[in-house]
Parts: C-alpha cells; structure tokens; sequence
C-alpha cells in the first residue's frame, strides 16, 4: 500500500514539474502556438482517478487535457511535440493541447467545448458494457461544464442505460474568471444534482489524492459491477490562469481573491501527501527532490525533441479530413 | 426488378445491414414505437428488439454525443429524427466532434461514423420549426457526408453506403417521399457519395436538384416537353460532397440552369450549385441562373400561406420557360407531389 501512496506522490511531482517547465517554455519561446490550460495545483484528481484505472478503461477529458493525459500513461515525447505542432505530436500537429489522445494509454481524447465529452464517455460506457466486458469509461470535467444542458441530459441518459461510466467533476470554482456562486444557486451542489438524476455521487476533497484515490476505487468498482453511472464532485483550486502559463491573483489582476489562491496553494495537493507520507518515511523530501531533477531532465529532454522534429508536411493539410478524401 | 416505397427501401437496408454487422443500432426518439418513424424502423424493432432499438430520452444533444462515444468504442450508430428540427440541439457532437474526429486526432486514429436520418417536409400545418431541411446547414461542414436521396433505390444505397462507411453522415429524408415506389435491387449496395444521376436527359435547360425536388422537377420537365423545351434533370443524391463534373457537363451542354430546393437560397444548395458552375464553366451560361427555393421567411401554417410558400413544379416550370425566353401561364398549373398528403399531421 505505502508504494502505492508513494506512487501517487511521484505521478504528482511529475505532472507538477513537466507543466512548471512547459509554462515556463510557453512564455518564454512564443512557439507552442495553441492555447493551453495548465493544471498546476490540480493534480491530485488526475493522479488519484487515472491510478484507479486499468489500462482497458477510457479516459476523456475537457480542455483542461494534460494532467489527465499524463496520469492515464500518456506519452509525454507525443504531447509535448503536439504542443510544438510537430508531425510527432499525438494528433500530429492538427489537435493542439486541447486535442491530446494515447489510444495506447487508454486516454481516449480531449475536447474542448465545454461538457461535450460528457455524454461521449457514456457512449463508450455503455459500447463496453454492451459487449460484456468489465470496462468503465471515465470523463473529467470541471464545475462549469455542469451549467451545460448536457450535463443534466448525460446524468439521465447514463442512469436509465446504467452505463458503467465515471464522471469526474474537478470544481476548482471558476470558470474562467466567472465565480460559482455567480453561476450556480447555493444549496444544491453539483454532487446533489447528480444523485438526483440517479447517478450515486460522493464530493471528496480533490487536493487529498489518497483520498480521491479510495473514491475512485469504490466508484470504478461500482461501475464495473454493473450497478450503474458514478460521480465524483472534486474540490481543488488552479493556480494559474484559466488558460497561458500566468499566476492571475496578483494585485489589481484580480477576479479572485489573492489571499484565497494563497490558501488554496498553502494546500498543495503535492505538500500534503508528502506531509502524510512523511511519518511513515522521514526521506520522502529527498526522493521529491530526486524526482525533481529526475523529471526536470525527462521533460527538458521531451522538448528537446519536440523541437527537433519537423513540422507536419502542408502538401497533408487535407489528410483525415475523409477517408477516403472525396473528388 | 421488383419495386418497393421509398419507406420499405429504408426498411431493408436497415435490416439487412443490422443483420451483417451486429455493431449496428438504432437510437431515437419513439424508434420502437408502432409507427417505427414512417414504417422505416418498424421490422428492424421486430428482429432485432430493444437492444438494438433503443428509445431514448428526449435529449438530442446528450444523444448524439453518446453515439459519438459509442462509435469512437467501436459501434455504429444509426440515429434518428422524426423531426430533422430537432437536429439542431445535436449540433455540437455532430459539428464539432463527429465531423472533426479523425483530423483533430491525427487522422490515423480512426473516425466515428455516427450515421444520423432526419425527416424533413411538410404535412400539414407543420410550421416553422417542424417542416424544415438543415442540410445545407450540416452539409457546410467539413467531415461530414450529406445525402439527400430523391429514390427509393437511392434510399437504400446511400443508407448502406453510410452504415458500412467510416465517415459520420446525415441523411435528409423528406416525408413525402415515404410512399413513392420505385426498383429497388435486392441485395444490399452502397451508391458512393459524391456521384449525381441524371433523372432526365434533355438539352435545353439544366434543373439541378435534390430530394422532393427532383421529382417535382421530373413533373416540370414533362410538362416542359409539350411546349417544346427539354429539360435534363440533374439529382445530386449527396450534397457533400457534391458531383461538381454531372452539374458541369449537363450545364456546359444547355446554357441553362435553374437549381431547386427545399430550403432557403442564401447560403445554401442552390447557391452551391450556381457557384460550382459559375467556378467552372462561366462561359457555358446563355442566360441568368434560377434559384427556387424557400421564400424569405420562416415556414406559415396557414393553408394558403404555406402553399404559396413551398416551391413546386409550377415554379421550376415558370423558371425554365423564362430562362428559354417563353411567356409562363399557359399551361395547367400543376399540384405539387406533396399535395396529396392526408392528415392528422
């Protein structure tokens, strides 16, 4: 179990150092040209649902695409040159951040229109349990796509279906800089809305990952029982910008409290599960500090590569578009 | 060959298609139900049963992005409207999903061919937002396939084509095609898209059109005959993509073209097909293009209104006989196809 936990942690720092050093890239360079919605502060309900998974499970995601990617196995080499818009990258230049897919990984896609993999990953569910196999198809969203009206329709269409599908609601509380409570009624949560529609639902605290990971566990288990759709509300925060490598709390910058995103980054999903670690094994600070470096090198060596590698070919610009291409 | 309605044409390559391929279903509002959407669902629900034939709840958009998912774990869905209106609360899986799949992902992925039917047209009184035809408005985008068919044997061709291909397709059915019969072969086989008929040969005027239209454009051109004019009648079968060679070679031949739909001219089919021509062939016009389509408003209710407002083969004649210089209203005024309609809705 404690290697499990550890586990945890160390897919955490990796998602944690490969987005601080893309941010840093994207700024920097002005040569990953597609908008990019990072997850840093977020990683605990990537790492906590994905480990739940098995490779056969599917994972779609929302915009917010790339810890999610990470998390499930994703490659990192193909990610990385997507973002550069390489020939290399996953979706070979034409998908962008907000279009990652690893078939491979299980990460079956990410799309950024909000809610719209929502009912997709019910699709899937169901086509697995259609064919009797004890898959689950999982899909992460965030509180804003919950005001979509397919949302409620998806909550419905996967009850009365009984779809083996996990919906993962990561509520980091804005959505792009609109507040929740600007958005949504207080009193019925997000959580409320699901068990309503007959989805068993449980709110967890999203930058506790063992906890996310226990949740994620029961949920798939529930789905793959066949006992029907699951959703889980995941309180988190993002510390950057809705979308670009910025920090946005500053003064005067602000549509958010500087002092909220200060508590929330005093409740680093990384610290914390470092800090429990920590009685069981005093060393864990110097592993982190090893995973680090060890992870600095993996993503500078990723976009070393990525920017090595050529550009797709203009003369495939039509390439996919149909197949076969039509007269 | 034997013959069967345009309704039983659909009916068959349904069930013949759900019988060879098990990874087919059906999902649609009240597909199950006794009707069976104009009959056209009604033996694969006996065959095949619920698990095939799946009511679904009146989410259209929740729907279609669940086929989308269900085709992207390696289903084929069949969709259906009974009302193509309905359409639009499907449009962002269709659209920005299903029609993009394979590119945004790389294009080696593989694609989601979610095949969708829409039945358009009017009954009666069927108003602004139950009688109308979108595919110009999924035909714009790039992905996707659309095929109108005019013929029961198209029918069934084109919906075999779709449920054996690899690329999402709507199909626009207008209702009032349902009874018509016509040769149908037996067995089940695909007619590619992007390749028009000629309905009619002629060698005066070109009437380029799709769906209902042709055949009111087959009625046009008989009545044509009898003052002289030959019309060729051109139906596109699929609007996208779009048999841009069978519009130019009837058109370089007549000088001619009159394009008529079922929907609007802005923006639309006839405008497609006048700028293909215009593209390619500009020298080839002696005179103006006709567009007949929708007027300018939405779709009335009242009787009088709504005859005044569906184009028919009245219309396509007027339009030829002016192209080709002749004074129009001296021939019968001729009853629209869809004139025969009987009630309750």
């Amino acid at each position: 179990m404690t290697s499990g936990r550890t586990r945890l942690l160390r897919d955490m720092v990796r998602i944690r150092v490969v987005e601080e050093t893309l941010a840093d890239h994207y700024r920097d360079e002005q040569e990953m040209r597609t908008p990019t919605h990072f997850s840093i502060g977020q990683e605990a309900t990537a790492v906590g649902v994905c480990a739940a998974t098995d490779t056969r499970d599917w994972v779609y995601t929302a915009h917010r695409s790339h810890a999610p990617y990470l998390a499930k196995g994703g490659d990192l080499k193909a990610m990385v040159a997507e973002l550069y818009g390489k020939q290399a990258g996953c979706s070979h230049g034409r998908g962008g951040s907000i279009h990652l897919i690893d078939r491979a990984a299980g990460f079956a896609g990410s799309a950024a229109i909000l809610g719209e993999m929502i009912p997709v990953a019910v699709g899937t569910a169901w086509a697995f349990a259609r064919g009797g196999e004890a898959r689950a198809a999982v899909t992460f969203f965030g509180d804003g796509a919950t005001e979509e009206g397919v949302f409620a329709e998806s909550l419905n269409l996967a009850a009365v279906r009984r779809a083996p599908v996990l919906f993962v609601c990561e509520n980091n509380l804005y959505s792009i800089s609109s507040p929740i409570g600007a958005r949504q009624p207080a009193g019925p949560t997000i959580r409320d809305r699901a068990e309503a529609a007959g989805v068993t639902a449980v709110q967890v605290d999203g930058n506790d990952v063992f906890a996310v990971h226990e949740a994620a566990r029961t949920a798939l288990r529930h789905c793959r029982e066949g006992s029907g759709p699951y959703l889980l509300e995941l309180a988190t925060y993002r510390w950057r910008e809705h979308v670009g490598p910025g920090f946005d709390h500053g003064d005067g910058q602000g549509y958010r409290p500087a002092a909220e995103t200060e508590a929330w980054i005093a409740r680093c999903p990384i610290v914390r599960a470092a800090d429990v670690l920590r009685e069981q094994d005093p060393g864990i600070d110097r592993t982190v500090a090893e995973w680090r470096a060890l992870f600095g090198d993996e993503i500078r060596g990723a976009i070393a590569y990525a920017k090595e590698q050529p550009f797709p070919d203009v003369a495939a610009l039509l390439d996919g578009a149909y197949q076969p291409v039509p007269r | 060959m034997r013959t069967l309605t345009y309704w039983q044409a659909i009916s068959e390559a349904t069930v013949q298609c759900m019988a060879a391929d098990e990874s087919i279903f059906i999902a649609g509002e009240g597909v199950d139900d006794i009707k069976g959407t104009f009959g056209t669902t009604k033996e694969a629900f006996a065959r095949f049963g619920p698990n095939r034939v799946i009511d679904v709840p009146n989410s259209e958009n929740a729907t279609a992005g669940f086929a989308v998912g269900a085709a992207a774990g390696g289903m084929r869905p069949l969709l259906i409207h009974t009302r193509a209106d309905f359409m639009f609360l499907a449009l962002d899986p269709l659209v920005n999903l299903a029609a993009k799949w394979r590119y945004m992902y790389g294009g080696d992925k593989g694609g989601v061919p979610v095949v969708t039917r829409g039945v358009v047209g009017r009954g009666w009184g069927q108003g602004a937002t139950h009688s109308q035809s979108p595919h110009a408005t999924f035909a714009h985008y790039a992905g996707l396939h659309v095929a109108a068919p005019a013929s029961p044997a198209d029918a069934k061709g084109l919906l075999v084509q779709a449920l054996t291909g690899d690329t999402p397709v709507v199909l626009v059915e207008n209702r009032n095609l349902y009874p018509l019969t016509g040769e149908v072969p037996a067995e089940a086989s695909g007619i590619p898209f992007g390749v028009g008929r000629i309905a009619r040969r002629g060698g005066d005027v070109t009437v380029v059109a799709t769906s209902l239209m042709v055949h009111e454009a087959e009625r046009a051109a008989g009545q044509l005959a009898e003052r002289g004019i030959s019309v060729e009648v051109v139906d596109v079968r699929s609007l996208r993509p779009l048999d841009d060679r069978i519009i130019c070679e009837s058109v370089a031949k007549t000088g001619r073209l009159v394009v008529a739909d079922t929907s609007w001219a802005r923006y639309g089919f006839s405008a497609e097909v006048a700028a293909v021509v215009a593209e390619n062939i500009p020298e080839a016009l002696t005179a103006p293009v006709r567009r007949l389509a929708l007027p300018d408003s939405p779709a009335p209710v009242s009787w009088p209104l709504e005859e005044a407002f569906h184009p028919g083969a009245g219309g396509i004649v007027e339009a030829c006989l002016r192209l080709c210089g002749q004074a129009p209203g001296e021939l019968p005024a001729l009853a629209d196809v869809a004139a025969g309609f009987q009630g309750p809705y």
